[in-house]
């Protein structure tokens, strides 16, 4: 399995994703070997050791995350591939690296690369070399695997090497697309091309949605019958829902994310324009940075609600979990989403959630309020209601909880061990 | 008649807010960075107020009161130097001693409220003018508003309240063809005195003097006296901010050995001498009205109000915090009113400035905050922890 990030070095929420894929794969009896990029620095050292212990066989199935760790092999590549950043976090990122160490890495046929650099090309450089690598370290593997699985783009060129040097199927895993990070008409047309080709020369591309399987299949010519939909799911395991003194009597309603074009900050704050001509007893905060949150908070500025509308920044580990407890509606307004795993974070920390019709996790969710992301009088009215009626925000509350924890990796990873078996038997 | 040299030296240190983050809203409300307020100004004192006094002083002395020249010290300077360093206060209480310095009154927050408010601007004004009275026993004649801010209107508001004489800028799009250098009166009242800085030369000694790219490097003192002599007009005003001394232009630039030198040269000059402020308006008559509709102030290149009001952020957060006067009248409780002076602060409003290309690199130095977004959620934090108490007072009184 080629991936670019595990958890606890995590940049986005593809990393978290991955685990819970591994532990649902293991637990329905399917071995993984999991090869990501190690960009933190302190993968570095023990890419070489880990390689070594790895003969470890994967014969069990087991529960807790520690014992799994231990029978999932590790294969760390060294490289400055980070995912979903603009250029200034990725230039800000690699000078960090640089900072701390300046590093030359012997990988597969004894070639040096020197990593350092720009975003555009350099990026791209960097994807067709873990290609390469990819590529080696199947043929060292080949014996010891069955299927090959690539998430998301960067990923995409390792598994079609992989194939092509082993001979074994690909399945492609869509966790975003192109026309998600951008809009329409501000498609990276070399990302897309290799977005294409993965899926192009995939057995089987599976989609975290129904609404990315039909962006697969209208925007990149994808055959529908190879195309199968295998919807996120989120583990929850060992985590207890924080208790925490509120500041502030007001209610509080939530967004949480990267306040970029695709998430819809802007319709969020129109919207808590609205709910605050008709109430006063209500506080909005937007959690996350991106490349719109100046926007944004001119914008809120420009309303002459920033009195009642707060920005946090970019929220870190716990406080993530201290500001869903602080919420009384957690609200996410995208534009595009492939899934979104967020809400389903919120009601789990019963908090009802408002979601937008074009995201991937308005399929599962039922007990999720609907709108669509442009509608922000009807986002008003939601907002509305769940502050001001009990009676609604308690039944989303304790319904939301239920659902969201009967979505268990367990289930999904059996669909993609079918996904799997069907390949293999072609 | 000998031509003048007026000097007057602004200190004024700011209130900086802690990282107020939204968590602490309703918990937390105590909102200043008391490490990073104490540490700066205490370096301050020992790289400019302390020895440039000292060096004052000296001169005075030694020149047998030929040197002259004033200060506006603010409340929130003076509030400051007392918790952190009362010598300060008392080393400036020396210079007022020699009858040689003149104190002038300003808003005791440094605020803008001259903008907005009659009555909390009067407020600041008196309070200020009673502050200078305790600390240094003189009574302050002249005016200068928060960053020479100045508008027909002010000049009235303060002569009402006794001020016959107002510093402010020589803006060029008020001056026309006029000359800074020569008092003028205000449009509207006629008796009260105007002085205009002379930007240029207030410059050269202010932002210049340690640029070895400016091709009048170095600046001396016999250099600078013959400008001042060349200059045409009655008198030069030279109004810079005290921090120039030992803070922006380095001990190391030889500023202390210029501002030394200085004094001696005019004080055996035959043409030129040293006045306070309320002293070149009883020796120079006015030359002609000079109407001031919108505010001016001493700030960016377009000496206006923009520094502050300019972006939207700057207006939404400068609205709501004016809006709460009504209740706090209504409260006259003294912990609030003093979150709110400090609160009034300019520099606050300051940091939020976008005006990042030609200006911005003045704003970013002057910015305890990474960007003016940081700046304004920041002080929008703290603010909305302050309304909270001002509505819970409310609620309690009933």
């Amino acid at each position: 399995m080629f991936g670019w990030e595990f958890p606890p070095h995590i940049a986005g929420g593809i990393g978290t994703a991955c685990e819970g894929i591994v532990k649902g794969l293991a637990h329905n009896g399917v071995e993984t070997i999991f090869v990501m990029p190690a960009a933190s620095g302190d993968e570095d050292q023990s890419c070489a050791t880990i390689l070594n212990a790895s003969d470890v066989p994967v014969q069990h199935v087991s529960d807790t995350v520690e014992e799994f760790l231990d029978k999932v092999k590790f294969i760390s590549v060294d490289s400055s591939i980070v995912p979903y950043v603009d250029p200034d976090e990725y230039f800000d990122a690699i000078e960090k690296m640089k900072r701390e160490q300046v590093r030359e890495t012997t990988v597969g046929f004894g070639h040096k690369f020197k990593f350092s650099g720009k975003y555009g090309a350099n990026l791209l450089e960097e994807v067709s070399r873990y290609a390469q690598v990819g590529g080696t370290i199947a043929m060292q593997h080949a014996g010891e695997f069955d299927v090959i699985h690539a998430h998301d783009w960067l990923t995409y060129l390792a598994g079609i090497a992989a194939k092509e040097l082993s001979g074994k199927p690909l399945v492609v895993h869509v966790h975003a697309t192109s026309f998600d990070r951008g809009s329409e008409d501000m498609v990276d047309s070399r990302v897309y091309a290799i977005e294409r080709r993965g899926m192009e020369a995939a057995d089987r591309v599976v989609t975290v949605s129904d609404l990315t399987r039909n962006i697969v299949i209208n925007k990149y010519g994808i055959d529908p019958a190879k195309v199968v939909t295998v919807h996120n799911a989120v583990d929850f395991s060992g985590r207890e829902n924080l208790q925490v003194e509120r500041g502030v009597k007001d209610k509080v309603v939530t967004f949480l994310g990267r306040i970029t074009f695709q998430k819809g900050p802007e319709y969020f704050i129109e919207a808590a324009a609205k709910v605050l001509k008709r109430t006063k007893n209500v506080r909005f905060v937007m959690a996350g940075s991106g490349d719109m949150m100046q926007r944004a908070i001119r914008q809120v500025a420009r309303l002459g609600i920033s009195d009642r509308f707060h920005f946090t920044g970019f929220l870190r580990g716990q406080e993530v979990q201290k500001m869903f407890a602080l919420s009384d509606v957690y609200i996410m307004p995208s534009v595009s989403e492939p899934f979104g795993i967020s809400p389903l974070e919120a009601m789990r920390s019963n908090v009802p959630s408002i979601i937008s019709h074009q995201s991937g996790a308005a399929e599962v969710l039922k007990y999720a309020l609907k709108v669509d992301f442009w509608d922000v009088d009807a986002m008003a009215d939601d907002i509305y209601a769940l502050l001001q009626y009990p009676a609604l925000s308690d039944f989303a509350n304790r319904q939301g909880f239920d659902e969201v924890n009967a979505l268990k990796w367990n289930n999904a990873t059996a669909k993609l061990k079918k996904v799997y078996e069907s390949v293999v038997n072609e | 008649m000998k031509k003048s040299i007026c000097l007057y030296f602004q200190v004024h240190q700011p209130t900086r807010l802690r990282l107020y983050r939204f968590f602490d809203i309703g918990k937390d409300s105590h909102y200043y960075d008391d490490f990073a307020n104490r540490t700066i100004l205490k370096r301050i004192a020992q790289k400019c107020y302390l020895p440039m006094n000292e060096l004052l002083l000296e001169a005075i002395t030694k020149q047998k009161g030929k040197l002259k020249l004033a200060f506006s010290i603010t409340g929130s300077a003076l509030e400051q130097f007392d918790r952190y360093a009362p010598e300060v206060i008392e080393s400036f209480r020396k210079l007022a001693d020699t009858g040689c310095v003149e104190f002038l009154c300003e808003t005791y927050n440094h605020s803008l409220s001259s903008l907005v408010s009659k009555p909390e601007f009067e407020h600041q004004v008196l309070k200020h003018k009673a502050a200078v009275e305790q600390y240094f026993g003189v009574t302050p004649k002249t005016f200068r508003n928060t960053e020479l801010i100045y508008s027909d209107g002010i000049g009235s508001m303060v002569y009402d309240l006794g001020f016959k004489t107002v510093l402010t800028e020589g803006a060029r799009h008020i001056m026309g063809w006029k000359s800074p250098n020569y008092v003028y009166n205000n449009d509207m009242q006629p008796s009260q005195k105007l002085l205009l800085r002379n930007y240029s030369l207030s410059d050269d000694v202010a932002f210049r003097f340690a640029d070895r790219d400016w091709s009048e490097w170095p600046l001396t003192a016999e250099k600078f006296l013959g400008w001042l002599k060349g200059a045409e007009g009655e008198i030069v005003n030279l109004f810079m901010d005290y921090e120039t001394f030992g803070e922006h232009q380095g001990a190391e630039s030889g500023i202390f050995e210029f501002m030394s030198a200085l004094p001696a040269l005019v004080a055996k000059d035959k043409e030129i001498e040293f006045v306070t402020p309320s002293r070149a308006a009883t020796k120079h008559k006015s030359v002609g009205d000079l109407s001031v509709p919108q505010p001016i102030s001493w700030a960016d290149e377009e000496r206006d109000t923009s520094a502050w009001l300019g972006n939207e952020l700057q207006q939404d957060a400068f609205n709501k915090l004016y809006g709460l006067q009504e209740k706090l009248s209504i409260l006259n409780d003294a912990a609030l009113w003093g979150d709110f002076g400090r609160l009034t602060e300019s520099d606050h409003l300051y940091y939020m400035c976008t005006k990042f290309f030609t200006d911005g690199d003045v704003h970013k130095r002057f910015s305890p905050y990474d960007t003016p977004y940081e700046a304004f959620i920041n002080y929008m934090n703290v603010l909305s922890d302050f309304i909270i108490r001002v509505n819970n007072a409310m609620a309690e009184r009933g």
